[in-house]
């Protein structure tokens, strides 16, 4: 056995094992955790294919950014963990049930579907490149349409998420930046003379 | 035999930068203290040993030897993992750094992708550790880092964008080379990408929790942020996931914009120095840039630290990388 093989098997082992943790742990934080376990070894088995830069960024956007927001959210739930073991029961039908119609579904469809063998690399990197350039000369060439495509409904959907949560409020009092920035010391301070005994109004 | 040969080599080679690196974290954390206490006019740690040059390792001995206390309504099972992970995320970004031409123990070509995702992955050990800890400040402190490092982590990521486009490739040696001009040091990227450069500097603060941005550690608010419940050992892992991270990041600093091992002119005299030497030299350079900035700069209100990131840098490095791409693509620079 060669150490890409054992290697393999390893992350293989953590993916499976990481993920069913997710489903089956009993605090949602270590069930989030443990997803993350099983993304980062996945991006482990991505190298091992040769596919380096979707392993990196795998680890960069799902792991990095997403998973953090993620833990973010589920750390700031107040869960009642006995109460959420009870309702579990109640929803293990309905569960069950989708999840058979969805493997029902991905048999037919993995087992009536031909992979053309010409449309497949025998490696990941074509020779005389990194994978990198490879995949961005794909993208940007071929598919550079499509790809701005993606980066336009990627924006609608920003742009959807802000507008849905932004209120406006009136009489909120907001710090202005250049204004302070502004000031000097002719605007900010002023030497009164105080007369001994009577002071000065106060405005 | 064959396939477990180069193995073992990587073991060897893991283990000789460890050591070494371990070493250089002690004076490194030495010199931090030293700096600051000159600014201060004070003398800083001078017991142990003259002028105090064991005290980093006597510090170690008393973390090893302290009793940890874990907290009874802790996490405890995430709450001792949490400084593993950032130790060992923090010393694992050093497999790709090279520190002369070749020498790195992984030669990915994806290196500085590599780093960025580590990087990223640095806030999970303060997140988990302060939701672990069950305790009020840890915890605030885990939602600021959580916020504050994805903030800075996107003008860092345009910053790596602009390099890469100048240089054309994602490997950290090829980086290193393409800066290897006639020019010596002015044809590194520090001067064509000047703005670049201070942005990644500050942002690197801000990434590695460091002063004026230490708003996870900020102790008039928090006393010791994500760090309060932890002592002894896993206490000692925080520090040196923290310290390794800071010398990560000045190393990026070197590689990006700092022409790594190279010289700063090619003659006769410079070029028999062995590149090791360079890159210690510039690295330790920023590291004095970041104790300097600890001294002498007040610490960051959260919400200046937010508009800093999000507000300034982010538009400032996209319009930069917008630029970039834009003079390289018409000047006729582009890399082939």
């Amino acid at each position: 056995m060669s150490v890409a093989t054992a290697f393999f098997y390893l992350f293989s082992i953590i993916t499976i094992a990481s993920a069913a943790m997710v489903i089956v742990g009993r605090n949602p934080v270590h069930s989030v955790l443990f997803l993350i376990l099983a993304f980062v070894s996945a991006a482990g088995l991505f190298v091992l294919t040769g596919a380096e830069f979707l392993a990196m960024l795998l680890v960069v956007v799902y792991v990095g950014a997403v998973m953090v927001l993620f833990l973010f959210v589920v750390m700031m739930l107040d869960v009642d963990f006995a109460q959420l073991q009870k309702t579990v029961g109640k929803y293990l039908p309905v569960g069950g049930l989708i999840t058979l119609v969805v493997l029902a579904e991905l048999v037919l469809v993995v087992g009536s579907w031909n992979v053309a063998p010409e449309s497949v690399l025998s490696t990941p990197t074509p020779a005389g490149l990194s994978n990198t350039a490879a995949l961005g000369q794909v993208l940007y060439t071929q598919y550079a349409y499509l790809f701005q495509a993606a980066g336009l409904v990627l924006l609608t959907a920003m742009i959807g998420a802000i507008v849905l949560t932004l209120h406006h409020r009136p009489n909120v009092k907001r710090q202005d930046i250049s204004a302070q920035n502004a000031r000097t010391r002719a605007t900010a301070i002023e030497n009164k003379h105080v007369p001994s005994r009577t002071g000065v109004p106060v405005p | 035999m064959e396939t477990l040969l180069p193995l073992l080599l990587i073991v060897a080679k893991s283990l000789l930068l460890i050591i070494l690196g371990l070493t250089a974290i002690a004076y490194y954390l030495l010199a931090d203290r030293k700096i600051w206490a000159a600014v201060m006019l004070r003398k800083g740690p001078n017991v142990v040993g003259p002028w105090g040059i064991w005290q980093s390792f006597a510090d170690m001995i008393k973390f090893m030897v302290k009793e940890p206390i874990i907290p009874t309504t802790a996490n405890k099972g995430v709450f001792m993992i949490a400084p593993l992970v950032t130790a060992a995320l923090a010393l694992s970004a050093w497999a790709v750094i090279p520190v002369n031409d070749g020498w790195a123990i992984a030669n990915l070509n994806v290196g500085i992708l590599y780093i960025f995702a580590i990087s990223s992955l640095g806030v999970y050990g303060i997140i988990m550790g302060g939701w672990a800890s069950n305790s009020k400040y840890p915890f605030l402190s885990a939602l600021r880092s959580a916020a504050q490092m994805v903030s800075y982590e996107v003008s860092i990521g345009f910053v790596i964008i602009t390099v890469l486009l100048c240089a054309g490739s994602l490997n950290l040696n090829d980086i290193v080379k393409a800066q290897d001009t006639q020019w010596g040091m002015l044809g590194w990227y520090w001067l064509p990408l000047f703005p670049m450069f201070v942005i990644f500097f500050i942002s690197a603060l801000a990434e590695t929790n460091r002063p004026p941005f230490d708003l996870v550690e900020a102790e008039s608010e928090l006393v010791a942020g994500f760090m309060v419940e932890y002592s002894s050992a896993p206490y000692l892992l925080f520090m040196l996931g923290e310290y390794v991270a800071i010398i990560t990041m000045c190393a990026l600093l070197v590689i990006l914009f700092c022409g790594g091992w190279l010289p700063p002119f090619h003659n006769e005299y410079l070029d028999q120095v062995p590149g090791v030497i360079w890159f210690v030299l510039k690295l330790t350079w920023f590291f004095f840039l970041f104790a300097m900035v600890k001294a002498f700069v007040p610490r960051y209100r959260y919400d200046q630290l937010m508009r800093l990131g999000w507000k300034v840098f982010l538009p400032l490095s996209l319009a930069a990388v917008i630029l970039v791409a834009g003079v390289l693509q018409f000047a006729g620079f582009a890399a082939q």
